[in-house]
């Protein structure tokens, strides 16, 4: 059946079953493939969006769940003042190693520092541990997160 | 650097012709008709200059988060003397004719590139200079250059290498080792960090990976292969698979015997993955019986526990006369070690997307060693390897697991069978239970220390996997490893046993397992000798000198361990005291040339593990590449380390594995993840990787200090619930 949906501030229509994630739903019939496949149970985060701000694993969300809520990826989050300030960060403290699961890790600061801008450690860790990294970059990660709170300097 | 995929998924460097010239190094002087269009003049199969003094430079070695796409090129922005603000780097297409090996493996590509690639630069900078020489009319030498300009040495004229490109182009070069490379004191890239390429893309979310490629009227696939490896379709119905909304086929892949080759299953192929999975899900596959279904971890226990009880089935080094060695030592210290099978668990499941047409495939593929691909999909579809064309995609993680291409030869068997370019994508637990496991393995110790607590003997009988004389992939030690030529009386003998499934390359193999038997059962007898476990290791690497031939593999170097286990404690303010519960541990580890220690604080808390703080040094020649991509492979591979000791294990029943997801085979996690503060003992040796080195010490280190903590002696991986 068709959803409407609004991503990253557009009107969407995507003809799906009602049982199909968010995730699936994204890539392969929106086109917006940011939002990776990592484990496909919330056990990783990688395929971490935002619905109405809130972080949410896009690959147990099935469509029909998302109803009004907006949706918003990694490919959309650089519009929002606080999205934007941690890609740059992100960049600033060249994070990445694959690079893989970064896009969730962003979606997730993000939707850390829109509620608490200025996060302690246990904070971060918190916020942050749905989302893992095999290269295991933690240590970016998190100084990334602080550079864009404007806790320390990259 | 931006959606370098969406971008042209066909634009590449591509070759005009096959001729090498100049030592190999530089092929191609003709202008590709989409360089042409592009403005770009392609100097050789690495560098495209454009009018404007843009450069392109080709990255060679595949990317899989080991940073190489950001230092292989800048070896080559040196020499040619740009600035790195004017670089673009490109993937290169996998052609082994023109680039050589191109293997992200073994933590060898800077080991090997590291000249040749300056001199890549430096010949084209050599040309350029002569294109200016001969507009100018002046003697080459008279001319230098400087960022991206070739000036006289007066400097009254000057031309951009834009202006110069086309020129230069047609030019010959010269033998790229009769050029002079630039003094190490005059980089200008070399040496500065330097950010990794596809950051723009990563952190927006733009496609990069091998699960983001698309191409017109692409189609997704799901491929179901038997628990038990190798095991064949006996029956499947494959209606309920069509049934499922937006599959398309679903049919049997005959597969073969070769366990790292294609593997028999059933495909399905759908408009989207999820279809293809649902479609997956709903088939009823019957698996036929296979000889290796009752293969368990066990068994194996019990067998390895048999094997040590018995005379070893072979020795393979023998120094003096470890048993009257032995019998003479002041004291004895017998120990058993084990580990378990890991897996990869590469974020990105595994993953390639081919097109069959025309007799030709084209594939895009997160691999580490595409050629080896070529070869089994060349074998597999029976066509020629020149038929074959691979797109070398980022991959979402590697650690080795990417050598192997399984999943590489099942997207060309399916895509053969469809009309249309096709994208095969792992599920998690595809990617968990058919992984090319590291080995698990059991090695029995027993050393002898005299009355003034030095070394006089070790012995190791070793078990681990194999049938008569050959191991399995990774199962193998080497038997000189140190202590060996360190200690007079050394033996290192084996036994095997049979493993139906099979096993790979998992970061620094072998060493990521050897160097936690070898270095906690160093911390053991330093206990035993009543000695500090930094001045102990001291004494065993004694004078600085080469143990081995110089140049081979094997061939340590005292010296250098001792500048990187000397500089670990001092950063770690070793000798310091601790609270009760906190401990400091230490191991150092030769593996892939590089020389790294590591100090562990951890602090053990009602049978909970917290690593505190974490201290590297690391020696790994005269020059750090990239420094910000150094210390991402220092901490990466040790806190990869650090989980792996923590948590993880593959568990066989029945010949397959278990596991199946990251609930029940944990990574690290952020809080659990401890500052590692790098250091780099620079050494007067060629430069080497460092994707791997930093791992094997890490294991041990933790351990070490888990027992200066506690007083609990690790031995068998991973740590998991024992301190509770």
């Amino acid at each position: 059946m068709a959803f409407n949906l609004t991503v990253n501030g557009e009107s969407r229509i995507a003809d799906v079953d009602g049982d199909t994630p968010l995730l699936w739903v994204l890539r392969d019939t929106l086109g917006l493939v940011g939002a990776k496949y990592g484990c496909g149970a919330a056990l990783c985060g990688a395929c971490t969006v935002h619905l109405d701000g809130i972080p949410v694993r896009a690959c147990v969300t099935p469509i029909s769940g998302v109803g009004e809520q907006k949706v918003t990826t990694i490919e959309g989050v650089g519009k929002t003042a606080v999205g934007a300030k941690v890609q740059a960060a992100w960049k600033a403290v060249d994070t990445p190693q694959c690079g893989y699961c970064q896009a969730g890790q962003i979606m997730s600061a993000t939707a850390l520092l829109a509620t608490t801008p200025k996060p302690t450690d246990e904070e971060i860790d918190a916020a942050m541990n749905g989302n893992l990294c095999r290269c295991a970059t933690y240590i970016r990660i998190k100084k990334a997160i602080k550079v864009a709170a404007g806790l320390e300097k990259a | 650097m931006d959606g370098e995929i969406l971008r042209d998924p066909t634009r590449r460097f591509v070759l005009q012709s096959g001729a090498a010239v100049g030592g190999g190094l530089l092929l191609s002087f003709t202008m590709s008709s989409e360089s042409q269009a592009a403005g770009d003049t392609k100097v050789n199969a690495y560098v495209r200059i454009a009018s404007d003094g843009k450069v392109t430079i080709a990255s060679k070695v595949p990317e899989v988060g080991q940073g190489i796409k950001t230092a292989l090129p800048m070896l080559i922005a040196e020499e040619l003397d740009v600035d790195w603000s004017a670089v673009t780097v490109e993937q290169a297409i996998a052609d082994t004719k023109v680039y050589g090996r191109q293997v992200a493996g073994g933590s060898m590509a800077t080991t090997l590139e590291y000249d040749g690639l300056r001199r890549v630069g430096a010949t084209v900078r050599a040309l350029l200079i002569a294109a200016a020489a001969a507009r100018w009319n002046v003697p080459a030498d008279s001319l230098k250059t400087e960022a991206g300009f070739v000036v006289d040495a007066a400097g009254k004229r000057r031309a951009s290498y834009g202006e110069l490109a086309q020129a230069a182009a047609a030019l010959t070069p010269p033998d790229p080792k009769s050029l002079t490379l630039k003094d190490p004191k005059a980089f200008r890239i070399i040496g500065k960090s330097h950010k990794s390429q596809n950051l723009d893309a990563i952190v927006t979310g733009q496609p990069t990976y091998g699960i983001d490629v698309r191409l017109p009227g692409m189609l997704f696939a799901a491929f179901a292969k038997a628990p038990v490896y190798g095991a064949k379709v006996a029956s499947v119905d494959l209606a309920p698979a069509k049934a499922v909304k937006g599959v398309r086929d679903a049919f049997i892949i005959e597969g073969g015997t070769n366990l790292q080759g294609l593997l028999p299953g059933v495909a399905v192929v759908a408009d989207s993955w999820w279809a293809a999975r649902k479609g997956r899900e709903a088939l009823q596959i019957q698996w036929a019986e296979h000889p290796t279904a009752r293969q368990s971890t066990a068994g194996f226990a019990a067998k390895a526990a048999e094997l040590a009880a018995a005379p070893p089935h072979r020795n393979l080094h023998n120094d003096g006369d470890v048993e009257a060695a032995l019998k003479g030592a002041a004291k004895t210290v017998s120990a058993a070690y084990s580990y378990p099978f890991i897996a990869h668990a590469a974020l990105e499941p595994q993953n390639c997307t081919a097109h069959v047409k025309d007799g030709k495939v084209e594939i895009w593929a997160p691999t580490q060693n595409p050629e080896s691909g070529r070869a089994l999909v060349a074998r597999s579809l029976n066509i020629d390897p020149s038929a074959i064309t691979i797109h070398l995609i980022r991959g979402g993680g590697g650690f080795g697991r990417r050598l192997m291409n399984d999943y590489m030869v099942e997207a060309a068997a399916i895509a053969a069978k469809v009309n249309a370019p096709v994208q095969l994508i792992w599920t998690r637990e595809d990617d968990m239970q058919h992984d090319f496991y590291r080995p698990g393995g059991w090695h029995n110790l027993t050393a002898g220390l005299d009355a003034k607590g030095g070394l006089t003997a070790w012995k190791n009988h070793f078990i681990t996997f194999g049938e008569g004389e050959t191991f399995n992939t990774a199962a193998a030690m080497n038997a000189t490893q140190f202590p060996c030529r360190a200690v007079a009386n050394y033996r290192h003998d084996v036994s095997v046993m049979p493993l139906g499934f099979p096993t790979g390359f998992l970061r620094a193999p072998g060493n990521n397992a050897f160097g936690f038997v070898i270095q906690s059962f160093t911390d053991e007898l330093a206990l035993a000798a009543g000695k500090d476990p930094v001045a102990f290791r001291r004494e065993l690497l004694g004078e600085p000198r080469l143990l081995g031939e110089p140049g081979k593999g094997d061939s340590f170097h005292t010296g250098r361990m001792r500048g990187v286990l000397d500089l670990a404690a001092e950063m770690s303010g070793w000798g310091r005291k601790v609270p009760k519960g906190t401990g400091l541990g230490v191991a150092c580890h030769y593996s892939h040339l590089g020389y790294v220690a590591v100090v562990m604080q951890v602090t053990v808390k009602d049978g909970a593990v917290k690593v505190d703080k974490v201290w590297a040094a690391a020696d790994v020649g005269r020059q750090i590449v990239n420094p910000s991509g150094a210390d991402q492979q220092m901490q990466g591979s040790i806190l990869d380390a650090i989980g792996s000791t923590l948590y993880q294990s593959i568990t066989f029943e029945n010949g397959a594995a278990v596991n199946s997801n990251f609930g029940d085979f944990p990574l690290l996690r952020m809080a659990d993840a401890p500052p590692v503060e790098v250091r780099y003992k620079l050494s007067d040796n060629n430069p080497t990787g460092l994707g791997e080195p930093a791992y094997p010490p890490a294991p041990a280190a933790l351990c070490n200090a888990i027992f200066a903590a506690t007083g609990k002696r690790i031995r068998s991986l991973p740590i998991g619930d024992q301190l509770a």
